[in-house]
């Protein structure tokens, strides 16, 4: 079964991320997908994530294929302008890939070529809506294609926002130019998930609950920081840190926290970011 | 106005690598303001020059570098302190070093970077900013311009990298353009102007049309470069 039809069927869905390589090295990136393969419903591919160059994630996508995992083809529009996005749209259909998430994706200062010119000539809505049109047999000029393509197409949003209003209402625009699913942004309090759901259960779209694994009460506070949407309340940062073994109470908090929200959403999707070989464990201690 | 600050003076000399003599041209116009091309700039780069080996055959400042046709009467009777020199090294904006290359029969040097400013400005150099798309939303966006207040130019909204209402970028210094557009929206409780926004942007529309190509100015230029 696909994604699709897993979320179709009412199956509670499991998702993950990894990143591909900086440079042409896939070992590791085999390797966790190797770990992943049989244990979760759909693999994500970054789309050079934080901005950071790196192997392409259509390209990721096809080796996940090759090993039979299915992959969540993400895209950003920082990169390419609308030309290019709808091409490799296309391309990724024609490779079988027919998960994608639209993003718009972080700015170029944020990476490691600051120097670089941002083009941003669509953004998350309208790459939604791009997608949707080339399933129509047009593309965005509403030129006729050779064939259409059929997508399965999500999109982001993040419940942890303050104010969350205007997150809602982009996620409406998402939904109506196209959105067939949501990934959340990571997410650590149960009650803010359960209000926002609350919101968001009236777009009728299943949504993935958003894990980011905690490494250490530094890690939490850095995000708490510098990542917008992001809140890791105090007692869990205390947790980490009275913690011996900080990836085993990692591992934990990570369970705890799906197995609190499981009954709010339809899926979750986990950011191990480096700490991909530990999702196993990740499930395991949530029993899904 | 326009912005324009000093080149590194290594960069300058770099330019000037095989001339020996230079004219230097300033302007009195937005370059004196911003401290780039008056006359104290103007000598004080004289000099430097001199330090470092270089012939000045002349110098001039000129009003408004901007106007080519002041710049070519101005300019006239420097015409045997110009013709003596390798090239020119002009110290204001872009503007005024495209104007002055338009007319003389030299190669001339930038002496100054023109600093972008976010779009176009009223004359009244606010902080509000346009960057001319041809297809205005403003009535969507209760009067803030999602093109110049948001740093990514997105048309459907905030992106996942507002927080606290700064922008992902720079959030101790730059506010979110969409964060400002929904408090403004909310406080005229006309939220629902959020929905309504074009998904696609048409950027054809920034190009400039043809008869604003041609302006009032562009046709007298070219009455007088046929005289
Ligand atoms: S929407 Fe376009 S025309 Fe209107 S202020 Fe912004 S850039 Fe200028
Ligand atoms: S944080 Fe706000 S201003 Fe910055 S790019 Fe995102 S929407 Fe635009």
């Amino acid at each position: 079964m696909s994604l699709r039809e897993k979320l179709k069927s009412g199956k509670f869905v499991v998702t993950a991320e990894i990143g591909p390589a900086k440079g042409v090295d896939i070992h590791e990136f085999n390797e966790n997908a190797e770990l992943l393969k049989g244990r979760i419903d759909a693999v994500n591919c970054t789309d050079q994530q934080s901005a950071v160059m790196r192997l392409g994630s259509l390209v990721a996508c096809h080796l996940l294929k090759q090993k039979g995992i299915e992959p969540v083809f993400q895209m950003t529009c920082r990169d390419r302008n609308r030309i290019a996005l709808q091409s490799d749209l296309l391309s990724a259909y024609v490779m079988g890939v027919e998960n994608v998430l639209c993003l718009t994706g972080d700015y170029v200062t944020l990476g490691d070529h600051p120097d670089a010119k941002p083009v941003f000539d669509l953004d998350s809505v309208s790459l939604l809506y791009a997608a949707r049109q080339l399933e129509q047999g047009k593309d965005l000029a509403g030129k006729e294609l050779k064939g259409t393509p059929k997508f399965f197409l999500g999109a982001c949003v993040t419940p942890g926002a303050d104010p969350v209003e205007p997150q809602l209402i982009k996620m409406e625009r998402k939904v109506k130019a196209g959105a067939q699913f949501f990934q959340t942004q990571a997410i650590y309090e149960p009650k803010t998930f359960e209000a926002f759901m609350k919101e968001a259960k009236k777009f009728g779209v299943p949504v993935l609950v958003g894990i980011v694994v905690l490494r250490s009460a530094a890690m939490a506070k850095f995000m708490n920081k510098n990542v917008a949407g992001i809140h890791v309340p105090d007692e869990l940062i205390d947790e980490m840190d009275k913690a011996d073994n900080k990836l085993q109470k990692g591992i934990e908090i990570a369970a705890r926290l799906i197995n609190e929200m499981k009954s709010m959403c339809q899926g979750t999707h986990v950011m191990a970011i480096g700490l991909e070989s530990k999702v196993p464990a990740i499930l395991d201690a949530t029993k899904l | 106005m326009i912005i324009s600050e000093l080149k590194p003076f290594p960069e300058i000399l770099g330019y000037l690598d095989g001339d020996k003599k230079v004219f230097i041209v300033g302007c009195k116009g937005c370059a004196q303001v911003c401290q780039t091309g008056d006359e104290p700039q103007v000598l004080e780069m004289k000099q430097k020059l001199e330090e470092e080996g270089k012939t000045i055959t002349g110098y001039c400042v000129i009003d408004f570098l901007c106007d080519k046709a002041l710049v070519k009467t101005r300019l006239f009777p420097h015409e045997d302190e110009i013709d003596a020199a390798d090239s020119l090294l002009v110290m204001t904006c872009g503007i005024g070093v495209q104007a002055t290359a338009a007319v003389v029969n030299k190669l001339v040097h930038p002496a100054a970077n023109t600093i972008n400013v976010g779009g176009a400005s009223g004359e009244w150099r606010g902080s509000e900013r346009c960057r001319e798309c041809g297809d205005c939303v403003l009535d969507l966006t209760g009067g803030i311009c999602p093109l110049t207040a948001c740093t990514k130019w997105l048309i459907n909204g905030p992106c996942g990298g507002t927080k606290n209402g700064k922008c992902e970028v720079e959030p101790d210094v730059r506010d979110c353009g969409w964060h400002l557009i929904y408090e403004r929206l909310k406080k005229l409780g006309r939220l629902d102007k959020m929905q309504t926004m074009p998904i696609v942007k048409n950027y054809a529309k920034m190009q400039p049309p043809k008869h604003l190509r041609s302006t009032i100015m562009w046709a007298l230029e070219q009455q007088e470069t046929k005289v």
